[in-house]
């Protein structure tokens, strides 16, 4: 099976090595074509994969859009931006950019955030901070690395500060084909610099695509980055995540993950502390429905003392969906005075879903505070009896309570327009969504 | 230097108290393993045709499985060619029908090792099936225990009286190509336990297994049949102890328990084989499959482990929860010091409706060694309101080990209430100064935390056991603080 696909996307690359405009991704592609050829696509009998098969996506020959993307409906891309928030956005349509949609803000001084296609090959910024991943995890980021054509870049200056959000909208899906796109975000923070950085994966309804995405994430010493990412592709599409970053001294990190969308969605988050002082926050909500099958892969290395990790992972599963979550911590010898706390909780409505988590620890130095913990059950009698003794019925109470579940983590997102963009999203995903607005709203 | 470090020195140096080697003949067979060893051993052992094609089946289906390389452990590979599969030690031709007739070598052995058999009668309760190598070699408390209806004997006297029973039970719990380990130990297994409790019957006393390997280079395959009928009760307890060696020594054990409606199974082991020296040269690689099949409904099976001993532990005592109501239960200590490696947890898999399950695991890790906490728990779709806990604390001494988690939670079931909880820290520096201010020195204080740490599985341990494990701890741990 996993030949096939190979053979398959080595063809298409031969067709389009052409069409791919970026030069210094050269070297790479080669290795990433190598080291598809040699491995192929994972099967669950790796354990990275063990609940995740990933034969739906290898059986489908997606291919690179070969014409121009068709228009897309003006009030669909308005949907997903933030109307009450200025932010500098840029629209991309299957995977390439899309100007006309986009809309840019006054940025600081020596702020370069622009789509990859339009940077120079020989640009320092990129070269810097493009490689900060060179590795090659699996089969998908090799595919990414193979065919990616754009993406954005996001350099910001040593001791600057971007106020207004940067809000990347990918938008895919085309009714007579199956697609595939493979953007790649470069995101690197100069020292003491600022920014929050949005990715919104929406899909038309009802088409079928694969987003395969890739996210390098480097944060120089002291500089501080809130990042978001809000996948909610079509319910037949399929989305692959890997998000990497690096962290340098005293720097911080606040990651939210939301996958709400996707037949099939994979994500993998990876974060090395590489400097003390190093610290990272992970946020992610995950709400499944139907045949959905979600799965979550973390993992946080603590490579030098004083860094700290918090993870916070929350899922509500219903229909005959499946979640998975994977959050593995490794301390390493010298990462002497670690915190790390990691909690997973679940709720299953459905008799018909399952859930399979494993938080593992992987501790190699004595002096540290780790913890993790996971659950999966029930909505809490005592809470229900709290609101039926006041009269709320028991439908209502449960859709208020999963709703109060979910809502805790986004709870303390930053900006508001974004929390409630999301509140609304949440509760849109849930059973009785009016019944939860009228309370909620 | 110090008193106090001196004897803390003194300590860490310490040879392996039990590490002997008694000077015995043994019938042992030329290493090497094919269908004709297990031929032999078979026939040495006057097996019946069945249990030798039952033999040849698991090592038809070894010879097709890898050897896993999952587990958080490092090791040589090992040459499975150059391990002699049989050793039984020569006892006169009739075999020993009293103590007085068994050679006074072994007796000196068990002196020794501090369970003199002649003493144990007249200790409280507690039945010895001693297993020397690989044949059983003396069994006491037989007749009361007939009494009750209880079998208590080796494995190949099952065989012999209780063909039936043994067949009806033996593999249905670890089939024969469960895990490469079980399905060798299926194919060469010598020796073992066999242990039935009839219908509503409480077994008289705890029934005991001393284990012991000797003779260099036998790799000792034991099996162990543990069967519960309806309403019936048993405590069965394990223990090991090991002579020195420089090479490494393979232990590739098979327990299985079968518990029919209503029967209650706990099952003990302290295990303290030789762990290898302070460089991490020998010590027994423990590869264990110990599985308890909840059969019946209301059913329990009860693990409770104390694991300070072998170079490399990689053992994983499961439950299976078939019948409904029934629960299991998991409490753990693993203690590795210098280069030990262990790779140790539990496997819930809750088939029936109101399943429990508890696990309570305890690793303390210390010098340069490495312990890890693996542990599934399933819920099935069939299985309404399964409960579990688990709970997996490790602590680490030293800035050179390693404490690791890797737990598997699968749950099909919406009315399933599983909850993982797990913490690493280190002996704070508050609790020892507590202790210290108080005039403890810090050895005993250390200690003390330590005990204090692992006390909820102790409390599930008999009583001589948890004496003896509290011992093992700290004989282990010496040296490990400062």
């Amino acid at each position: 099976m996993s030949e096939a696909a190979v053979s398959h996307y080595l063809a298409e690359y031969e067709q389009f090595r052409d069409t791919l405009t970026a030069p210094w991704f050269a070297q790479p592609r080669a290795a990433a074509l190598d080291f598809l050829r040699t491995n192929g696509f994972p099967s669950r009998r790796t354990e990275q994969w063990k609940y995740t098969d990933v034969t739906p996506i290898t059986r489908k020959k997606f291919t690179v859009g070969r014409s121009a993307p068709a228009a897309v409906d003006d009030a669909f891309v308005d949907s997903l931006r933030f109307s009450r928030l200025d932010c500098h956005e840029l629209v991309f349509i299957n995977g390439s950019f899309s100007a006309a949609l986009s809309r840019n803000e006054p940025l600081p001084e020596g702020v370069a955030v622009q789509p990859l296609q339009s940077v120079k090959p020989d640009d320092a910024l990129l070269l810097d901070s493009c490689f900060v991943d060179g590795e090659i995890k699996n089969a998908f980021s090799a595919l990414n690395t193979a065919f990616v054509n754009d993406g954005v870049l996001i350099h910001v200056p040593d001791n600057t500060e971007v106020a207004i959000p940067i809000h990347i909208i990918y938008i895919s899906g085309q009714a007579d084909a199956t697609l595939m796109s493979n953007p790649r975000n470069l995101v690197a923070l100069g020292r003491n610099a600022g920014a929050s950085v949005i990715e919104s994966f929406a899909g038309i309804p009802d088409t079928e695509y694969l987003t395969n995405n890739h996210t390098a994430i480097l944060g120089r010493a002291g500089s501080r980055l809130d990042y978001y990412s809000i996948q909610q592709e079509s319910q037949r599409a399929y989305h692959i995540g890997n998000t990497r970053i690096r962290q340098q001294a005293d720097s911080r990190v606040d990651c939210h993950t939301l996958s709400l969308g996707g037949k099939l969605a994979r994500s993998d988050i990876d974060v090395e502390l590489d400097e003390p002082g190093a610290e990272v926050k992970l946020n992610g909500l995950y709400l499944t429905n139907n045949r959905q099958h979600v799965d979550n892969h973390t993992l946080v290395e603590h490579k030098q003392p004083h860094t700290t990790s918090h993870e916070h992972f929350r899922g509500v599963m219903n229909g005959h969906s499946r979640a998975v979550f994977n959050g593995k911590v490794i301390v390493h010898e010298q990462a002497q005075k670690t915190e790390a706390h990691q909690s997973n909780a679940n709720l299953l409505l459905s008799g018909n879903a399952e859930v399979d988590t494993k938080p593992e620890l992987e501790i190699y130095a004595d002096d540290v505070k780790c913890s993790h913990g996971a659950t999966v059950g029930q909505l809490d009698e005592n809470m229900l009896f709290y609101l039926r003794s006041r009269g709320v019925d028991e439908h209502t109470a449960r859709s208020l309570l999963t709703y109060a579940f979910a809502e805790e983590i986004i709870r303390d997102i930053r900006f508001p327009e974004i929390r409630e963009r999301l509140e609304h999203s949440i509760a849109g995903e849930l059973p009785d969504t009016d019944l939860i607005e009228e309370f909620v709203k | 230097m110090t008193d106090e470090t001196a004897k803390v020195e003194e300590l860490v140096h310490q040879d392996y108290e039990h590490g002997f080697v008694t000077d015995i003949d043994t019938d042992t067979v030329a290493p090497g393993l094919n269908e004709d060893v297990i031929a032999l051993i078979s026939a040495k052992k006057e097996e019946p045709e069945w249990l030798l094609e039952w033999r040849l089946k698991a090592f038809e289906h070894w010879t097709r499985m890898a050897e896993p390389s999952w587990a958080h452990v490092h090791y040589p590979p090992i040459d499975f060619q150059g391990i002699s599969y049989y050793s039984a030690p020569k006892a006169g031709t009739d075999g020993p029908k009293s103590l007085d007739e068994v050679d006074p070598k072994l007796l000196e052995t068990y002196e020794k090792l501090g369970i003199p058999l002649h003493e144990q009668k007249m200790l409280a309760g507690v039945a010895v099936d001693a297993v020397f190598d690989s044949v059983s070699v003396a069994t006491t408390f037989k007749e009361k225990l007939a009494d009750a209806g209880v079998i208590f004997c080796s494995f190949s006297e099952a065989v012999q009286n209780h063909p039936d029973i043994v067949r009806e039970y033996l593999g249905s719990v670890v089939p024969v190509a469960d895990n490469y380990y079980a399905a060798l130990n299926s194919a060469v297994f010598t020796d073992g336990s066999f242990c039935f409790i009839p219908k509503n019957t409480r077994c008289p006393m705890e029934l005991s297994t001393y284990f012991r390997i000797n003779a260099a280079n036998t790799g000792q395959f034991e099996r162990t049949l543990v069967v519960a009928e309806e309403g019936s009760h048993v405590s069965y307890l394990e223990g090991c102890t090991a002579p020195m060696r420089d090479e490494n020594q393979l232990h590739a054990a098979v327990v299985e328990l079968v518990a029919l409606d209503n029967a209650e199974i706990k099952y003990s082991t302290v295990q303290n084989w030789y762990p290898g020296d302070e460089n991490g040269v020998g010590g027994i690689y423990n590869f264990v499959t110990k599985r308890g099949d909840c059969r019946g409904a209301g059913s329990r099976i009860s693990w409770t482990q104390v694991e300070t001993g072998s170079a490399i532990t990689w053992k994983y005592p499961s439950c299976i929860l078939r019948g409904d109501n029934s629960s299991g239960e998991f409490y753990s200590v693993a203690v590795t010091n210098n280069y030990q490696q262990a790779d140790t947890g539990t496997k819930m898999i809750h088939l029936g409706r109101n399943t429990r399950s508890t696990i309570i695991s305890k690793g303390i890790s210390a010098g340069k060694a490495q312990n890890a906490y693996r542990g599934l728990v399933n819920i099935s779709k069939r299985a309404d309101n399964a409960r579990n806990y688990t709970q997996c604390d490790s602590l680490l001494m030293g800035d050179t080990c390693g404490a690791h988690t890797f737990p598997y939670i699968e749950t099909r079931n919406a009315s399933a209430i599983v909850e993982h909880e797990a913490t690493t820290s280190k002996i704070s520096d508050d609790q020892l100064f507590y202790c210290r201010q108080r005039g403890i020195d810090e050895e005993d204080a250390v200690n003390m935390i330590v005990n204090g740490f692992c006390k909820d599985v102790f409390k599930e341990l008999p009583m001589e056991f948890a004496v003896e494990a509290q011992k093992l701890l700290n004989i282990t741990l010496e040296g490990a603080v400062g």
